[in-house]
């Protein structure tokens, strides 16, 4: 209770002594542990030795002898460092295309006038409804017509524009002042010199969140890649993760399903605990992908 | 020269004007190359995979194959027709709706709960949120790995620590009553965290002075909370609404990886019967049809959230 009170010593006088914000707060704070249970499962199974048998596998308590044995397995098993390869590909892909489509439509809704503006404006915005998932069927048909079938870039190119970040880049060069680019007019630069030398370095936060929300999401697809790509060498983690799942799940093998999953999310969890408040107001700002 | 031109100008008055409106045009044209030039890459790729991709969805849906290497026939409406009459399709729609709003409410209600109860900042609360948070970022097919062990007969984590409370052990992926339910189990779980980071943005917009007032008028949290925060969080509360019901429709990765739609049909979701369509049965045709009812459900939705947008975007 004494803790309790202390969490909550810099609420107004008048509330302290309510009672149902406390209980509301003890009731997040054993959601919390609720909700962390899965990962906690993970990193115990991960680390059990197969000889505590299929019994004890739900134990949430760890096991005395921990063992490497669940990775290692994993990691011979499943071909994760193929499949991060590819999806590190798919991201970066992805983002250095979307980086130079978005930045060019961002400046172009953001500084200039142009005939139709505000229907091209909604051509964007509907897409954020839109989202390219429910377009599978007519986009992998797309896909297979250009040659594409099978292929790393057959995956990424769905989502080479971004409507989110189109916005997210006409908001951020919004903010600049003109005077810097009335400046650089005056020295002779052009359009594209402008942009490159003048908006783009002073967006770099809004970038970096683009990058945040962009790469999550991509490395997270599923069901595009699974569709598009057929050869297990070009298979993203999350397809891997679920051929991988699919094949441990017949032999029963949960340490060793623990522990691919662990491979496959780690990355993000490492990056998203250094870089915690980044990520947080990146996903504030992202609203609809 | 100026003096003459006013007399020059009747001579050849009625082909200068259309002439007037082409060169307007071609100036306002000219003008506007610069910026089209810049949005050519992004809609280039809005055209191939978002608008073209409708139209083809349109097409797609009117023909047919007798069988996968027969030549495409016009077959009209059929093919929506067969989609309608195929309870596979009906009963996805079903699941979808049960789902939807089985995963909506409880997820908005727990993102409201935790971002109320976290809305202060401090060492602890922060620490909370992240842990709240942590099942966002991770794939949908992860979750699903780990909650296929938690959902376990007999030797699961579930059974193993609360088995013991119930009275018959129920196989929860297994049984057709409950494997929807425990789907929506993990989406609310992975998605509850996202919505709350909105509420925590929303609450923000609360005015101080109006809620130090209300202390002083000895308003209780209730009242507090009906009065003048539920008013105040509004928008928020259309915006992630509008957030979750596209979720309910788009994310299906843990259907495939837990359930494949089974038992008999039990957890199919629409976006997994297209997905079957097209990629097990080779039936295009249906597969776009069913896209197509889903578009138009979407479109609805869009003109919906378009005002709820309004209110984020200020237009161009």
């Amino acid at each position: 209770m004494k803790l309790l009170d202390r969490l909550f010593r810099d609420t107004p006088l008048a509330t302290r002594n309510e009672i149902t914000p406390k209980l509301g707060f003890l009731l997040t704070v054993l959601l919390a542990i609720v909700w962390l249970i899965p990962f906690l499962w993970m990193g115990v199974a991960t680390l059990r030795p197969a000889s505590d048998g299929i019994n004890l596998m739900a134990e949430l308590m760890p096991s005395l002898k921990p063992t490497l044995d669940n990775i290692r397995d994993a990691w011979e098993i499943g071909d994760f460092p193929r499949y991060t390869l590819n999806t590190v590909l798919i991201c970066t892909g992805i983002l250095l295309v979307q980086f130079v489509t978005i930045t060019l439509a961002g400046f172009a809704f953001a500084r200039l006038e142009f005939a139709g503006k505000t229907p091209i404006f909604y051509l964007f915005l509907m897409q954020l409804m839109l989202v390219p998932v429910l377009l599978i069927v007519p986009n992998l048909s797309l896909v297979a017509q250009l040659g594409l079938y099978d292929t790393l870039t057959g995956v990424m190119m769905p989502f080479f524009a971004s409507a989110f970040g189109t916005f997210l880049m006409r908001q951020a060069f919004e903010a600049i002042p003109t005077e810097l680019e009335d400046a650089a007019l005056i020295d002779g630069a052009s359009l594209l010199q402008r942009i490159r030398h003048i908006y783009v370095p002073l967006s770099m936060p809004s970038f970096s969140a683009f990058a945040i929300i962009s790469v999550t999401s991509h490395w997270n697809d599923f069901l595009w890649p699974l569709m598009v790509i057929n050869s297990p060498d070009k298979r993203p983690l999350t397809v891997g993760l679920s051929v991988f799942t699919a094949t441990a799940e017949g032999t029963q093998a949960w340490g060793t399903i623990a522990a691919g999953t662990l491979m496959v999310i780690a990355p993000l969890l490492i990056t998203f605990l250094i870089f915690q408040k980044r990520f947080i107001s990146s996903f504030v700002t992202s609203g609809i992908k | 020269m100026s003096l003459a031109e006013p007399a020059a100008l009747p001579v050849a008055a009625s082909a200068p004007a259309r002439l007037h409106i082409v060169t307007r045009f071609s100036h306002r044209f000219k003008t506007s190359l610069p910026a089209y030039l810049l949005l050519l890459p992004s809609l280039v790729f809005l055209a191939l995979f978002t608008y073209g991709a409708m139209g083809r969805v349109l097409v797609d849906a009117l023909y047919q194959r007798a069988t996968p290497k027969a030549p495409v026939r016009f077959v009209g409406l059929d093919n929506i027709a067969a989609v309608l009459a195929d309870s596979a399709f009906t009963g996805a729609v079903v699941n979808n709706l049960v789902y939807a709003v089985g995963t909506a409410i409880p997820s908005i209600g727990l993102a409201l709960l935790f971002a109320l109860a976290l809305s202060r900042t401090n060492a602890v609360n922060s620490a909370l949120r992240a842990a709240l948070f942590l099942p966002v970022l991770i794939p949908m097919v992860a979750a699903s790995a780990l909650f296929l062990f938690i959902f376990l007969p007999n030797v699961g984590l579930l059974d193993y620590y609360i088995g013991s409370l119930l009275p018959v052990l129920p196989n929860w992926l297994g049984d057709s009553d409950i494997a929807l339910y425990a789907i929506m189990v993990i989406t609310i779980w992975k998605n509850a965290g996202y919505y709350m980071l909105f509420f925590l943005a929303g609450l923000q917009a609360v005015p101080e002075d109006v809620m130090e007032a209300a202390h002083l008028d000895g308003a209780g949290p209730y009242q507090r909370l009906r009065h003048i925060i539920m008013p105040e969080l509004k928008p928020t509360f259309l915006f992630v609404t509008v957030i979750a019901i596209l979720n309910a429709v788009t994310q299906v990765d843990h259907v495939f990886v837990m359930t494949k739609g089974g038992p008999s049909n039990a957890t199919n979701l629409v976006l997994f019967y297209i997905y079957q369509q097209a990629v097990e049965h080779y039936d295009i045709g249906k597969a776009s049809a069913a896209t197509l009812l889903t578009l138009a459900a979407l479109m609805g939705l869009t003109a919906l959230s378009f005002r709820t947008m309004a209110n984020r975007e200020d237009g161009p």
